[in-house]
């Protein structure tokens, strides 16, 4: 990659914010052709850099040139027209527009008064088919998959001619496979000449993607690497700037009585199908139970049925030896259940709620926080200042709305809710989905003391590696059925794939359970 | 003291009073369009509003009940709820306060609460039909709030014309002297001004308002509720129980209201040719006090003493009717594109402002 030309170079920026320097002369180099990633932890000032090239900030001090010009940009008009394309997180598309109205917005091409929505869809699928993007320009944008709605964007920046393209956490939303077509289709578009950049902290995929990798620690850059001379660990080190223990560090469980008891639990979806169906397993305490599966194969619903977020149709289910089919999220919870969902925007927290607020989201009404129906606020916020520093939660002050917190810090607050609650079983769903790799080993070894204190933990992720790492025994659920329980262990794992496509598992493993 | 700092954030202050001016400034500009005087039509509008007790009191009179309404909208939408049937709870109350205070014969100290009390009870169960229509059968509020507004105000029409009645008048008998609202001792001291105790109980309901929301378990399952109704549910709230509650105390304080402009003010109540609109002012008087209880009570003022101050207006200074809504319209827009007021307020809040974007 050395040979090729420099198409964009930051120079020397620094931009800051009252209170922090979210980028702190950062140089930063973009070469033909190639695809760059920029990795850093959850709040170290990536986001703050790829806004300042694409024209959504000014920095404070440093400049930018494309393709040797120095240029100034001061918003995304100008980023278009020097041939800068980013497509964000969170997708900016009219729902109920066709592919190819999505992607002409702005610039459409008119015959007469007319938009010439024919030309538009040939042209569309000539950049489609050129870069193997797959999309059919006459789709609505709220019939197709996200995955799809991700190419639309990246068409978009390509229909308006740009050379260097910027993702934002591209794979943060998407399923396993949809990353593996991203990976093609951003090969593809390095391989046609386009810079890409991309923004993560997911190691796996700059491994098996990137060419280069500039590292942001606190606002500065501590390292830009060769990835082919790098590896993850190296990656990971200069990424959190300690050594990072990838291998989760645990005993041998030494199980109990049983905590949940599930026999034949079945819950049916709006179509009267069951999403969930003759489910039966059970977690002692002092285990880590893990679910695999493929994203959308009832975990969802096995979850709010047995946190009573979802009626279950029959079957039963035992905390402690109660009968809890039926009961109310609230009885659930006095039954000793906590539950760290798996939408911490959606359910897990208030996010207009103070910090201190939503730290007592499911025990507010019990005393000391409540009293006779009145709030007590200084006991709500010591327990918010105590969880907080125990569990290492940054914020500027727990009076700080949730909302103002990174993501990291979200997960961190609701752990430290729900693990502190003194539980019998904790239902983990995702816990560390978009945190990058230190806060992953944070929550991990949480979990983990969690079941070495004689918890039961329920643990529901799509990450195998997370499953083998911390679970005692695993089940594979596919399309509401528990296909096979095992040890948790990575010998097993061609057994497991099998089962997360809808393989029964046979018969002599289950023997061995 | 942490919440009420953070409901009286510098900018949730400093937006309104700005607002306030441009609203003033393109009312004058379109006087001065006009060919009206600005100056002199604003002078006459204070005095109006200041020249004589008698006004002040007058314009007390037309601030209170907007503070009640106000408080009802706010309270809902605090909750989540978009409660357009203020209007309908508030003549609901009204007409139940009334009913009371001209068919009960009671010593003073009970007639005049209960009617109230009743009043209030009768504006909470009429927003209750909504909220448990929106619990348990999913129904929007603001539809069937609305379609509520128009039951309310026929069956009130009805009450007025059939039950009530005053034979020969299209308006109902008399309350009965034990059941007024009126403060005797003040009605006198500022030559006949009609005011009535429904200020001071507004008041007191602001006060309610702030401690039912910010300080009891109750108000913080309403807020989360409001907030986050995924996130309540997971929590072990009652979303659909917070729904009913929020909807019957808004409407409770519509009520209230309702029966004091009937048990203070007018003394019966006459039959209506459309609806009255206090409710509706109520959303506008809501927005201007940023939904908070305490704003609400300078909302309800700023609203009431525009209006009432508007006659003043066309009175000495010859400005149309039209004009004046034009500049009370602008006042209230301002506030509602607050949006394009911070805009303009920007220079003098940047550093907040990028104070809350963390740096990602």
């Amino acid at each position: 990659m050395e040979h090729q030309p420099i198409v964009a170079e930051l120079k020397g920026i620094t931009k800051r914010f009252p209170g922090i320097v979210a980028n702190d002369n950062i140089s930063f180099q973009l070469r033909k052709g190639e695809i760059h990633a920029l990795l850093g932890e959850n709040g170290a000032g990536k986001s703050t850099l790829m806004n300042i090239l694409f024209g959504l900030y000014q920095p404070d001090e440093g400049h930018i040139e494309i393709n040797g010009e120095p240029v100034v940009i001061d918003g995304a008009g100008k980023a278009i027209e020097l041939r800068i394309g980013m497509v964000h997180q969170h997708f900016k598309l009219v729902k109920p527009f066709t592919v190819a109205e999505n992607i002409i917005l702005g610039n459409e091409p008119t015959k007469g008064i007319e938009v010439d929505i024919k030309s538009a869809n040939v042209r569309v699928r000539e950049l489609s088919d050129q870069y193997g993007l797959k999309v059919d320009p006459r789709f609505r944008i709220e019939d197709i998959t996200v995955g799809m709605q991700q190419r639309v964007e990246i068409l978009k920046t390509l229909y308006r001619g740009a050379d260097i393209l910027i993702f934002d956490e591209p794979s943060a939303v998407l399923t396993v496979q949809e990353i593996d077509e991203l990976m093609e289709i951003l090969r593809a578009l390095a391989r046609e000449g386009k810079s890409i950049i991309i923004i993560t902290h997911k190691l796996k995929e700059i491994m098996a993607l990137a060419d280069t990798c500039t590292v942001i620690r606190r606002g500065k850059v501590v390292g830009s690497v060769n990835v082919k001379e790098s590896s993850e660990r190296q990656l990971a080190e200069l990424m959190v700037g300690r050594s990072v223990n990838f291998q989760v560090n645990k005993e041998k469980s030494k199980p109990g009585k049983a905590i949940l008891e599930l026999s034949g639990l079945t819950v049916q979806g709006e179509h009267g199908k069951a999403v969930v169906e003759d489910v039966t397993f059970q977690i002692r305490a002092g285990e880590i139970f893990g679910i695999a599966g493929v994203d959308g194969n009832g975990q969802t619903q096995l979850v709010e049925a047995i946190t009573g977020m979802r009626k279950a149709n029959s079957g039963s289910i035992k905390v402690n030896g109660k009968e809890l089919f039926g009961a109310s999220v609230r009885n659930v919870t006095e039954a000793g259940v906590s539950h760290i969902p798996e939408d911490r925007h959606k359910h897990g927290l208030v996010l207009d709620f103070t910090v201190s607020e939503n730290m007592v989201l499911n025990n507010y009404y019990k005393e000391p926080y409540s009293r006779t129906g009145i709030l007590n606020y200084k006991a709500i916020d010591d327990n918010a200042s105590k969880l907080a520093q125990q569990f290492d939660v940054r914020m500027s002050s727990i009076h700080t709305e949730a909302r103002q917190l990174s993501g990291g810090n979200q997960q961190k607050a609701i752990i430290a809710r729900e693990l502190t609650r003194d539980p019998e079983l904790i239902i983990a769903v995702q816990p560390t989905r978009g945190l990058d790799v230190g806060a992953i080993e944070f929550v991990h070894k949480q979990l983990v003391e969690a079941r070495n204190a004689g918890k039961a933990v329920l643990l529901v992720s799509f990450e195998l590696e997370e499953l083998y790492g911390l679970s005692d025994r695993l089940a594979v659920i596919y399309e509401g059925r528990i296909m096979g329980q095992m040890e948790a262990d990575e010998k097993n794992e061609e057994q497991i794939g099998l089962m997360m496509a809808g393989n029964v598992m046979g018969d002599a493993q289950r023997h061995t359970v | 003291m942490q919440v009420l700092s953070k409901i009286f954030t510098k900018q949730s202050t400093y937006v309104p009073l700005v607002a306030i001016v441009l609203g003033l400034l393109v009312g004058a500009i379109v006087m001065w369009l006009g060919g009206y005087d600005p100056i002199v039509a604003y002078g006459a509008m204070l005095d109006k509003i200041f020249g004589s007790t008698y006004d002040f009191g007058e314009a007390i009179r037309q601030v209170t009940p907007l503070i009640f309404t106000g408080l009802a909208v706010a309270f809902a939408f605090r909750a989540g709820l978009f409660n357009i049937g203020v209007e309908g709870q508030f003549i609901t109350g009204m007409t139940a306060a009334t009913w009371i205070g001209i068919n009960l014969n009671l010593p003073w100290f009970i007639h005049m609460p209960l009617a109230v009390i009743v009043g209030g009870i009768a504006g909470a169960l009429w927003a209750g039909i909504a909220g448990w229509l929106k619990a348990s059968r999913g129904v929007n509020e603001v539809i069937s709030t609305i379609m509520l507004n128009w039951i309310a105000y026929y069956f009130a029409n009805f009450m007025v014309r059939v039950v009530m009645v005053e034979p020969g008048q299209n308006r109902t008998k008399d309350i009965q002297g034990t059941a007024s609202a009126s403060i005797d001792w003040l009605v006198t001291l500022m030559d006949n001004a009609r005011v009535h105790w429904g200020t001071v109980v507004a008041i007191l309901c602001s006060f309610v308002f702030y401690y039912v929301l910010w300080k009891t378990r109750q108000g913080y399952e309403l807020r989360a509720s409001g907030f986050n109704p995924d996130a309540a549910h997971y929590a072990g709230m009652n979303v659909k129980g917070s729904i009913v509650k929020a909807m019957m105390f808004s409407g409770g304080l519509a009520g209230l209201g309702g029966a004091f402009e009937s048990l203070g003010v007018f003394k019966s109540m006459a039959v209506m040719n459309a609806l009255p609109g206090y409710g509706f002012d109520g959303i506008a008087v809501s927005l201007l006090g940023g939904n908070n209880p305490f704003g609400i009570i300078f909302g309800g003022i700023l609203f009431g003493f525009l209006s009432y101050g508007s006659t003043g207006m066309s009175f000495e200074a010859d400005v149309p009717n039209e004009i004046i809504r034009i500049v009370i319209g602008a006042v209230i827009f301002f506030v509602a594109i607050h949006g394009i007021v911070k805009w303009f307020l920007k220079p003098f809040f940047r550093k907040r402002r990028e104070d809350k974007k963390e740096a990602a």
